[in-house]
């Protein structure tokens, strides 16, 4: 933050007001204490504790003993780790799949100025505001093969062992993330359409390119940082998803749906294994950070850079 | 110039100000449940769910109201939810004073750690008291000798309900061996009925299938070798032949469909069964009240059939043996107060099994853990029940208290993830015995 704010140059100023902007960087250096302190009391705090509990002996009641690298080895030795990576992997990539075109061509519907788009809009943000769990336990009650909506509205087909067969249970997990979060990223999407200059399309008229040429040339390149960002949540949130597999599936059946964070809660607070359970956490932060850093390249360095010369 | 550098100022010190604002506000959570009551009272954390949730707050009430020194203060939690939220707040020190729970490896597990009270010597001093509850209900209660939770409510065997008016449609009789039952698979199957109602997503219900089949066929012996940990105990040929033989049903098509869909906690799996959807249904005895309460008409019109679990030719295990819930527990937090345990021990004198609360127990279809309710039992109107689950506790030669609930907390769970994938078939028989048997001792 007081870098963006201090870029004037020094060559241009005299003496005294370089004193004066030195003072002004201290000063706004002590904008950042509260964040700092916040970042280093539930983020970083938890995260050494985190690493040291990984070499720990803990069953979240007794005393603390020391494990060494048993923890580490164990939990790599265990195929259950690599089945759960598979899966988180899985479900990352296929809703990367599902929701980016979806959101992405509902945002650029719902940016038109059009009265019915604001009214099916709103529609479409409704799911933003349920909780997961709520959403879970609702398609829960709609998906019972006995009394859900299949029996409702007499519709056998829908009658399947949705959350019972190993397949259709991660299909329905990533069609209901999909359900709850398409809407927040239609919202980025959104407004990112709403920045691009009306003066490119009209440019564009003029040169005769129709609506999908205009998508195309225009919309998706000025997207560029938005993709990015929308990119980065969906990847990095999906490693962290579990309220709503967790009340949706638990894990099941089998552990066809028991994703990396659901594996790491479930192995530390119902098997009481709080030592293999970080182990997966700090995993877990290895690979998001990772994630999030090779989507920051993939934007390439420049970030300021606009997108917007030449206009 | 000058006014806004003091706003900015006046904010600086706002925002540093804040963190130490929530740091003290947070501070004063950090006392927790454990002292909330304040005074001498005492805290409770209960299991959520009719009839038992009604039944315990009229005894805190009238515990209450007889006692405004020692009050107790109830919170009530959702039971899958309470099961890892006690463990959470025990390991953080935020446990209430009285912890519930069903004893047995989770019990032990707070009591090596020292968390909650001995009552040994508790006991010794109301020997009135001890001597008031089924014999049987403390061996769960109890580690290495010393007991540190009081039993109480209701003993509950699991049993194979059936709906007696399905059963007259096929002119069929309840099953008395496991070819019975494979029979009784192919009739209903025909009649376009569900066998079995399983609500197989809550795992532990599957659970109960495996705990009567390994007692049936191996005997108690081998489960009891397998919660002693002795070297390869789940390689047992008796475990082996139970999980082929749940594989078989499964194969048969026994549950009914989409059963992994279905959790026990919507009673769903209930529903099935009184709707007519499924014929029967092995499920603990508290599922007869709700079915009374929430099942239509289905037990006072007496269409609810109940049977004890069928034998299995050639096995080693008595037929009488139960499997279930001996009872369930009350465990004292050894961190809380003299004052707030005082309070719990009265509460554990005075308050629990009141014969008001007995009586309540035995109206809303359950057994009470309590000696001499014979005649209680046989005046209800749902006598018939009643005396069944009583008979089935008392004599049975071994009752096996729930895995679940007997192994450690890290092995329970290894169990029921396993026993998911037996009925999904996706492990064998032998791969399942395998899985276990390396959790032996942890």
């Amino acid at each position: 933050m007081s870098n963006t704010v201090s870029t004037s140059p020094r060559t241009a100023v005299s003496r005294g007001e370089s004193q004066q902007t030195e003072k002004r960087k201290a000063a706004l250096a002590w904008l950042t204490v509260p964040a700092l302190f916040f970042f280093l009391v539930f983020a970083v705090v938890p995260l050494a504790g985190v690493f040291i509990l990984s070499f720990a002996n803990w069953d979240g009641i007794g005393s603390i003993g020391l494990a060494g690298m048993d923890n580490w080895f164990s939990v790599l030795a265990d195929p259950g780790l690599y089945n759960a990576l598979g899966l988180t992997f899985l479900i990352m990539i296929a809703s990367w799949l599902v929701q980016t075109p979806i959101s992405l061509l509902l945002g650029v519907f719902t940016a038109g100025s059009q009265r019915y788009r604001a009214a099916l809009a709103v529609l479409y943000f409704l799911p933003l505001l349920l909780s997961s769990a709520a959403v879970a336990i609702a398609f829960k009650a709609l998906l019972d093969p006995n009394f859900g909506l299949a029996t409702g509205l007499g519709l056998p087909f829908l009658a399947q062992d949705w959350l019972g067969v190993p397949h259709l249970a991660l299909g329905l997990v990533i069609f209901v993330i999909a359900w709850q979060f398409v809407p927040f990223h239609t919202l980025i999407y959104q407004g990112g359409v709403r920045q691009i200059p009306k003066s490119l399309y009209e440019a564009a008229e003029i040169d005769g390119a129709g609506t999908i040429k205009q998508f195309f040339h225009i919309t998706l390149p000025q997207l560029k940082y938005t993709i990015i960002t929308s990119s980065t949540l969906m990847v990095v949130g999906s490693l962290t998803y579990f309220d709503l597999i967790f009340v949706l599936t638990g894990g099941g059946p089998g552990n066809s749906t028991r994703i990396l964070a659901l594996d790491m809660y479930l192995r530390g607070f119902r098997a009481n294994l709080m030592g293999p359970a970080s182990v997966i956490a700090v995993i877990l932060v290895v690979i998001g950070l990772a994630l999030a850093l090779l989507l920051q390249r993939l934007g390439g360095k420049d970030k300021q850079g606009s997108q917007l010369e030449g206009l | 110039m000058k006014q806004p550098q003091t706003s900015r100022r006046s904010f600086l010190a706002l925002a540093a100000l804040t963190p130490f604002a929530v740091a003290a506000t947070s501070a004063c959570g950090t006392s927790g449940p454990g002292t909330a009551s304040g005074g001498g009272g005492a805290s409770m954390w209960y299991l959520s769910g009719e009839p038992n949730q009604t039944t315990m707050q009229k005894a805190v009430d009238t515990f209450n109201s007889a006692n405004p020194d020692n009050k107790i203060s109830v919170t009530y939690f959702q039971n899958d939810a309470y099961k890892t939220k006690i463990k959470t707040a025990i390991g953080a020190g935020q446990a209430p004073t009285i912890i519930y729970g069903w004893g047995g490896g989770t019990l032990k597990t707070y009591a090596e750690a020292n968390q909650v009270e001995d009552l040994t010597s508790w006991f010794e001093e109301n020997k009135d008291l001890k001597e008031k509850f089924f014999p049987s209900s403390f061996g769960a209660a109890t580690v290495d000798g010393k007991i540190y939770a009081l039993p109480n409510q209701y003993v509950a065997p699991i049993v194979l309900f059936y709906n007696k008016e399905l059963f007259e449609k096929a002119g069929a009789q309840p099953p008395k061996t496991w070819d019975d039952v494979m029979s009784l698979v192919k009739t209903f199957n025909d009649m376009g009925v569900a066998p079995f109602s399983l609500g197989g997503q809550s795992r532990w219900t599957s659970m109960m299938w495996l705990e009567y089949l390994l007692d049936r066929i191996g005997g108690h012996e081998v489960f009891n070798a397998i919660f002693e940990g002795k070297p390869d105990a789940w390689l047992d040929p008796a475990v082996i032949e139970t999980g082929t033989k749940i594989q078989e049903l499964v194969s048969a098509e026994g549950f009914i469909k989409g059963f992994s869909s279905i959790a026990a906690d919507s009673n769903a799996d209930q529903a099935l069964l009184f709707t007519g959807k499924a014929a029967m249904m092995l499920h603990g005895s508290w599922t007869y009240g709700a079915m009374k309460k929430g099942g239509q008409n289905f037990v006072q019109s007496g269409k609810l059939g109940f049977v004890h679990f069928p034998t299995v030719a050639g096995g080693k295990g008595d037929p009488k043996n139960g499997v279930g819930n001996p009872a369930q527990y009350m465990s004292i937090s050894s961190k809380a107060t003299d004052q707030e345990k005082e309070s719990a021990k009265k509460f554990f004198k005075d308050g629990i099994l009141t014969e008001t609360v007995i009586d309540t127990y035995i109206a809303s279809g359950s057994v009470p853990i309590v000696n001499g309710i014979e005649d209680k039992l046989n005046t209800s109107e749902d006598k018939e029940f009643l005396n069944f689950v009583y008979d089935l506790a008392k004599n049975a030669p071994n009752f096996q208290q729930s895995w679940d609930q007997a192994l450690s907390p890290t092995a329970a769970e290894a169990l029921l993830n396993n026993i998911d994938q037996l009925f999904l078939k996706s492990i064998t028989p032998q791969q399942f015995a395998e899985n276990m048997n390396a959790t032996l001792g942890k």
